[in-house]
């Protein structure tokens, strides 16, 4: 699938694995969670990049001790209306202070790509016509916000104040 | 009977003869199951084609003068709001509903309908 | 009243053209119904039996002259000339076309308006005390904060896809007439022992299928921490919130199966962490520069009462019976809340013609009123009214056919669309409405009967607030036919409860007929200075049951 990082297109560092598959000899690989807590040890000796994979219902805060050895995690939409993976990408940011990757993948919407950007993701997994021009014209929708976030977007209220 | 809501105005349609119409007298009615799955499954590509959503079967009778959905739900959709006769289809009935269909207004609750001539 | 600076001023006409690309999109098939409709819905758009329908945010039911002008003119020109107040003090056109839809968010963000978030599984519209700024007692004005709330929850990043559906609302009195406990959150401003105002901060309350009265969460948050807060228990439900039902989905169900103590415990932890953030602050200064807004308008030193307001008591009983029931004592002598009831018999609860609409914008201009209000009883409010000028507003009124004297009485009927136009409900609720009124029109009665509040909807989403009436209707349906169950003893106000079912429904011609028995069995048990749901309270369901059932057994079906 496509990837934008950065607003523009880019190759895609992981190869999803699927349970039972064997891993390739190099490369970056993306992970299941499960997987990745069963070969935790080898895949962060082995496998780097490594990107780990979270379902919707999949709290981040389990990962907190390894994110220094994880380059990237996917946050899933099952359904672009399972708003959970906002509120797991804003934690890793803020609370985590995670550096790495945080890419949406799944079912997520056009109209959702502002929002996203807002709370953490900085990488998004698009539809094969997907137009960079649109991913532009979604950043732009909006001139304010209303409030902090990751992005640290200067808020309404910070531009009233003169800060 | 087959109905749906349009896409662009919301107005209630109904199917008839492969095609959809705002007319619930104008109606096609099913006495057979399967010709009715037939034309739900023709009107999909109306959905598909973004001119209408939400299709769906719903059951009429025959009483004496005509033919009457058998949920109230239905019977609003045909006409409009019971509590605004100048709103909706009725408005642009020549013959006001309350008198057309004295199942609405006037008569008494009527016990569980019994369904012996019931079509789709 | 609130007034938009620039920057709100663009983020509503920005959002008009979002919206607009979303409805091009769907037009040309870019967009599925099933992904477009979370998105129209977060603009307030439904499509119902007849129509779309629209749904137009009155942020704590707050509205000028101008922008009630142009509600008028959108009426006309695009919903075939009403609308319909809501108990979300929110108002809603029944007639617009899809594409149409953009043109009037234009018309809407002319005057400082707009649709965002007024459905969909996001924060919704902020609802106050419709006498807020006016009432004696208030230890200040909700309304601020509200609009605070309102910047603070507008396309919130991380909130837009919550599990369901999240209301709040905000009160300033012992009394409550916000139904705050009624609310996903309800926020109550109090004192601390310091002498500090802050918030008392409720969560989980709500109607629908399983009622519930919240839990309080937060016993004093200060003001400056009060967003910080919001967003942690908004937090908490966005992960924790059942996704998989969408009947256990609201925080109720959350906060009441982990506890007031467990979701207390878990808001903790989040609030720490993002006031530890330190960037979802309110500085003083900006609250204050907000409050300013609302200042209430200069009071005159007026004495108690005006002559011309005594007089006219004394010659027009119609007047007379107004002024018992539609007013309420304002905080500054000489003046008076009055509540315009939108319960005319005869018409639907909460509809206003667009000519009503214009001529409540003409009243105010002439009597130099800011503001009106909306409440979530489905009535209007002009909150500070000289008393002398009482009789002439009463006059216009008249002439309007908004005069009626039964605000808080038993034809002061909140009534949901129902089936008439609502594509979830299963049975009518307007015409059962109207004909209760017609049964109480008797003005003398009503008065007699004191305040008794009917609540009806037409269906378990309980849009009419049943459960919280003291007598609740709601319509259900069994194979097609409509028919209606009977609610006793709920209550919105400070002395929040849940009515309780009655048996089963009542057809709809033996409605009336029962609801009529029970009142009259309460006219037979009251004590004296007892109000229905008091007596209730006392003595129970059984008398009321009894006599509701008398001679309609077979309705049980
Ligand atoms: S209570 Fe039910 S019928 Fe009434 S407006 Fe709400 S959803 Fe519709």
């Amino acid at each position: 699938m496509p990837l934008i990082k950065n607003g523009a297109f880019v190759e895609d560092r992981f190869v999803f694995i699927p349970e039972g598959q064997a891993f390739p000899d190099d490369g970056g690989v993306m992970v299941s969670l499960a997987r990745f807590q069963s070969e935790r040890d080898s895949i962060i000796a082995h496998h780097r990049p490594v990107c780990v994979r979270l379902a919707a219902n999949e709290n981040p805060d389990v990962l907190k001790d390894d994110l220094p050895n994880i380059d990237a995690i996917a946050l899933e939409f099952p359904i672009f209306r399972d708003g959970r993976a906002f509120s797991w990408a804003r934690m890793l940011r803020e609370r985590f202070a995670y550096q790495g990757e945080i890419r949406a993948v799944g079912h997520f919407l056009y109209d959702q790509l502002a929002f996203l950007m807002r709370v953490g993701f900085d990488a998004f997994e698009v539809r094969q016509d997907f137009r960079i021009a649109e991913f532009s014209r979604a950043m732009a929708e909006m001139t304010y916000v209303y409030q902090p976030s990751v992005d640290r977007r200067k808020t309404v209220m910070q531009i009233r104040r003169g800060e | 009977m087959l109905t749906a809501n349009r896409l662009l105005d919301g107005e209630v349609v109904y199917w008839q003869g492969g095609d959809w119409q705002p007319d619930f007298a104008a109606a096609e009615i099913f006495d057979e199951a399967e010709a009715a799955k037939a034309a739900l499954d023709a009107a999909q590509a109306f959905v598909r084609d973004n001119k209408v959503v939400g299709t769906y079967l719903f059951e009429v009778r025959k009483e004496a003068n005509g033919v009457a959905p058998v949920k109230e739900r239905e019977i609003i959709r045909s006409l409009g709001p019971s509590v605004r006769r100048d709103m909706g289809k009725q408005a642009l009935m020549p013959v006001p509903p309350a008198a057309a269909k004295p199942v609405h207004e006037t008569s008494p609750p009527p016990p569980y309908p019994e369904e012996p001539d019931v079509s789709i | 009243m609130y007034r938009y600076d620039e920057f709100d001023a663009k983020m509503v006409r920005e959002r008009a053209q979002q919206f607009r690309y979303q409805v091009e999109r769907r037009i040309k098939g870019e967009l599925t119904e099933d992904e477009f409709k979370p998105l129209r819905l977060k603009n307030g758009l439904y499509l119902q039996l007849h129509s779309y329908m629209l749904r137009v945010a009155v942020p704590y039911g707050t509205l000028s002259a101008r922008q009630m002008r142009q509600l008028a003119r959108i009426a006309r020109d695009y919903s075939r000339g009403y609308g319909h107040f809501t108990t979300r003090t929110n108002m809603q056109y029944h007639w617009p076309k899809l594409s149409e839809v953009p043109d009037i968010l234009e018309l809407l963000a002319d005057v400082e308006m707009h649709c965002i978030q007024t459905s969909g599984n996001c924060v919704r519209n902020v609802t106050a005390d419709h006498f807020a700024g006016a009432v004696a007692g208030e230890l200040e004005d909700p309304r601020p904060i509200c609009e605070i709330i309102r910047q603070w929850s507008s396309f919130h990043p991380e909130f837009n896809y919550l599990p369901r559906k999240f209301k709040i609302a905000v009160s300033a009195t012992k009394e409550d007439r916000a139904a705050v406990k009624y609310h996903d959150i309800g926020m109550e401003v109090i004192t601390n022992e310091a002498g500090e105002t802050g918030y008392r901060v409720f969560v989980g309350g709500g109607m629908g299928r399983t009622p519930y009265v919240a839990l309080e969460i937060g016993k004093f948050v200060g003001k400056e921490d009060i967003l910080a807060y919001l967003e942690a228990i908004l937090r908490v439900y966005n992960e924790y919130g059942r996704r998989d039902n969408i009947h256990k989905a609201r925080v109720k169900i959350l906060a009441h199966q982990l506890g007031a103590d467990e979701f207390r415990r878990q808001v903790e932890v989040e609030f720490a962490e993002i006031k530890r953030h330190g960037t979802l602050h309110l500085p003083p200064e900006e609250l204050k520069r907000i409050e300013a807004y609302f200042a209430p308008p200069a009071f005159e030193d007026l004495p108690e009462t005006a002559p011309e307001f005594e007089a006219a008591v004394k010659a027009d009983a119609g007047f007379a019976a107004w002024t018992r029931s539609n007013l309420t004592p304002h905080k500054a002598k000489g003046y008076a809340i009055a509540t315009i009831s939108l319960k005319t018999i005869g018409q639907t609860p909460g509809d206003a013609s667009a000519e009503q609409m214009d001529g409540l914008a003409q009243i105010m201009e002439d009597f130099g009123f800011a503001e009106i209000r909306v409440s979530h009883e489905q009535n209007l409010v002009f909150p500070h009214v000289r008393k002398k000028d009482l009789p002439a507003v009463y006059a216009r009124l008249q002439a309007l056919d908004l005069g009626a004297a039964n605000a808080g009485l038993i034809t002061d009927i909140i009534c949901c669309p129902g089936l008439d136009y609502c594509d979830l409900a299963n049975a009518r609720s307007i015409p059962v409405a109207m004909k209760l009124q017609e049964r109480f029109a008797d003005l003398e009665r009503q008065h007699e009967l004191g305040e008794i509040k009917i609540k009806m909807s037409g269906c378990i989403n309980a849009c009419g607030h049943h459960h919280a009436g003291h007598i609740g209707i709601l319509g259900v349906d069994k194979k097609g036919v409509e028919f209606y169950q009977i609610q006793l003893g709920g209550s919105g106000a400070e002395d929040a409860s849940v009515g309780e079912i009655m048996g089963p429904g009542f057809g709809k011609d033996e409605i009336v007929d029962a609801v009529e028995r029970v009142v009259e069995t309460y006219v037979a048990l009251r004590a004296p200075g007892e109000r229905l749901l008091e007596t209730y309270r006392r003595v129970g369901m059984t008398p009321f049951k009894n006599a509701a059932y008398q001679e309609q057994m077979y309705a049980a079906y």
